[in-house]
């Protein structure tokens, strides 16, 4: 017998933006959950699990802050666990939300979380301090620095400019304008981004996401109890995980297999979801992507990593809107996370928004036509991944 | 409802005194003492890991010997900060990794001696490939910070 789908019935998410000063850490998720249970036609009674989606505690000053979110996502009584995996916690949550429906576990689980990265207002503080306090937290470590490093490699290896990284910033910028959801919606030309200031050279202050707040969640239910109530669905094929050794180092030297300038790990992650899938030629068989690049630069290697093209090939493409919306496979139609980064919940954004293209419910920012999709989350000291295939 | 909005201030100010383990202890006290840099070999591999490590990620054993490295090196990984963050130096700098000679993995570390003044002149003189001498400091506590790189 086939194995049972796992179909997503609803989902919620905030319009981002800096600061939200009308709303609590618990209200911000409350919103979330209130707008994805309308989207699926259900009460909270109906669901059995939530899994909660929160990164590191620091961001949004509170320890375990799950424990506050217990009541905004209705979980008294009920299953209920807290999934971190630094950026990458948002898909993993739906993800551990899937597993809980697949094993049978459960009909309805909830998935849910928010961040609001504009109150700390200094990330890279808190993110200095994902290194290892014995010989890297010592040095200006940081995900800006330590992608920097990898743009750096990027451009040793396959010759990309910093006027290439500008063209990424301009397209996904294009994309959130349409996007009522993305928190930088403001158009932005090659020459604005070459002239923004440096930060961490190649990387300058358009090449980087902002520090947003809000919320988002989805309803997952097993194929049975959507066709038993008639609910609408689309459903998720592919998925997993692949993880790469923490240290940096062993990623940047004269032969390493899992290169620093390249996502390896993140591609094994991808050719694991698309065995699930039963997808062989992911560059003609994927119609949307919703890829994790906090930084311009980060989208070629994340592009690569999903096979729609090969290794060092993203830059020309995207300059020739190969990835544009209405290009051969729009990337992040949603802006991505270079225009909308509330970290907790990013790769869980990144699902939602692929499930909304392959549903036809992108409104302004729809991919025309879109019946499958992939998304895909980065953690840690860009070292724990995760992939989905969602289709129609 | 319309209401004047309100905040609060936070700080978080907590101090570790994180245990550094054998090796690393090991490791340190050579830079403190001797202003030498070791790295661990893996019998099975013969990978030779900077910063040495107990046990190898990829066999899983425990590493074996201590062999020195440096002090010349590669650089593999740079960049050049020009933006101020909390708790880190006055921008500019140059930091990044560098494969000592005789390693097989790279090691973090401050570049010096180069001219920051302009992003793109710096980084033509911190180029991947680049090879650069380790500087120990004259007064040394046993840290990742008691050297740094310079071109040469």
């Amino acid at each position: 017998m086939k194995q049972e789908r796992v179909g997503i019935i609803g989902i919620g998410q905030s319009a981002f933006t800096a600061q939200r000063d009308d709303a609590s850490y618990p209200d911000l998720v409350r919103e979330a959950v209130v707008l994805a249970m309308a989207d699926a036609k259900l009460d909270l009674e109906q669901v059995e699990g939530i899994v909660y989606s929160l990164s590191p505690d620091a961001m949004v000053g509170i320890g375990n802050a799950e424990r506050l979110g217990v009541d905004a996502v209705g979980a008294r009584n009920k299953r209920f666990l807290r999934i971190n995996t630094g950026g990458a916690t948002g898909i993993s949550s739906v993800i551990s939300a899937y597993y809980h429906v697949a094993s049978g576990a459960c009909d309805v689980v909830l998935t849910a979380g928010a961040d609001k990265v504009g109150e700390c207002g200094d990330s890279q503080t808190v993110l200095n301090k994902i290194w290892d306090p014995t010989y890297e937290r010592q040095l200006p470590l940081g995900t800006i620095n330590m992608l920097a490093m990898s743009a750096v490699r990027y451009m040793e290896k396959y010759g990309m400019t910093e006027e290439d990284m500008a063209y990424v910033t301009v397209k996904n910028r294009r994309h959130a304008s349409l996007n009522p959801n993305a928190h930088l919606r403001k158009l932005v030309s090659v020459e604005d981004v070459l002239s923004s200031r440096c930060i961490s050279w190649p990387v300058k202050l358009m090449d980087c996401c902002p520090q947003s707040s809000g919320g988002a969640a989805m309803v997952l239910a097993s194929e049975r109890y959507i066709r038993e109530n008639h609910l609408d669905a689309v459903w998720i094929t592919g998925l997993a995980h692949c993880a790469e050794t923490y240290w940096l180092g062993d990623r940047m030297a004269s032969s390493v297999e899992a290169d620093h300038a390249d996502a390896f790990a993140l591609g094994r992650a991808f050719d694991r979801a698309y065995r699930m899938a039963g997808i062989d030629d992911p560059k003609t068989q994927i119609d949307v992507a919703e890829l994790y690049a906090p930084f311009s630069n980060t989208e070629f290697h994340s592009i690569e990593a999903a096979r729609l093209c090969g290794l060092g090939e993203a830059p020309k493409l995207v300059r020739q809107g190969y990835f544009e919306l209405g290009g051969k496979v729009p990337v992040n139609p949603s802006g991505g996370t270079l225009c909308t980064n509330a970290i907790a919940v990013t790769a869980m954004v990144r699902a939602a928004e692929v499930a909304l293209q392959v549903w036809g419910r992108a409104g302004g920012h729809q991919a025309a036509g879109a019946k499958r999709g992939v998304a895909s989350g980065n953690g840690g000291d860009h070292q724990i991944f995760g992939t989905m295939v969602i289709e129609a | 409802m319309t209401t004047e909005l309100l905040r609060r201030k936070e700080n978080w100010s907590i101090t570790y005194n994180h245990a550094l383990g054998e090796t690393a202890s090991w490791f340190y006290v050579q830079i403190r003492d001797n202003a030498k840099i070791y790295g661990r070999r893996c019998a099975e591999t013969g990978k030779v890991l900077v910063p040495p490590r107990a046990f190898s990620d990829t066999t899983l054993k425990p590493t074996t010997d201590w062999v020195e490295v440096g002090p010349g090196g590669t650089i593999t990984g740079f960049t050049v900060v020009y933006e101020p963050f909390n708790g880190l130096p006055d921008p500019p700098y140059a930091f990044g990794y560098v494969q000592l000679d005789g390693a097989d993995t790279s090691i973090g570390g401050y570049f010096k001696g180069v001219d920051l003044t302009d992003a793109k002149d710096a980084a033509k003189e911190l180029r991947i490939g680049r090879r650069v001498m380790t500087r120990f400091a004259d007064k040394r506590i046993g840290d990742v910070l008691d050297f740094h790189f310079e071109p040469v």
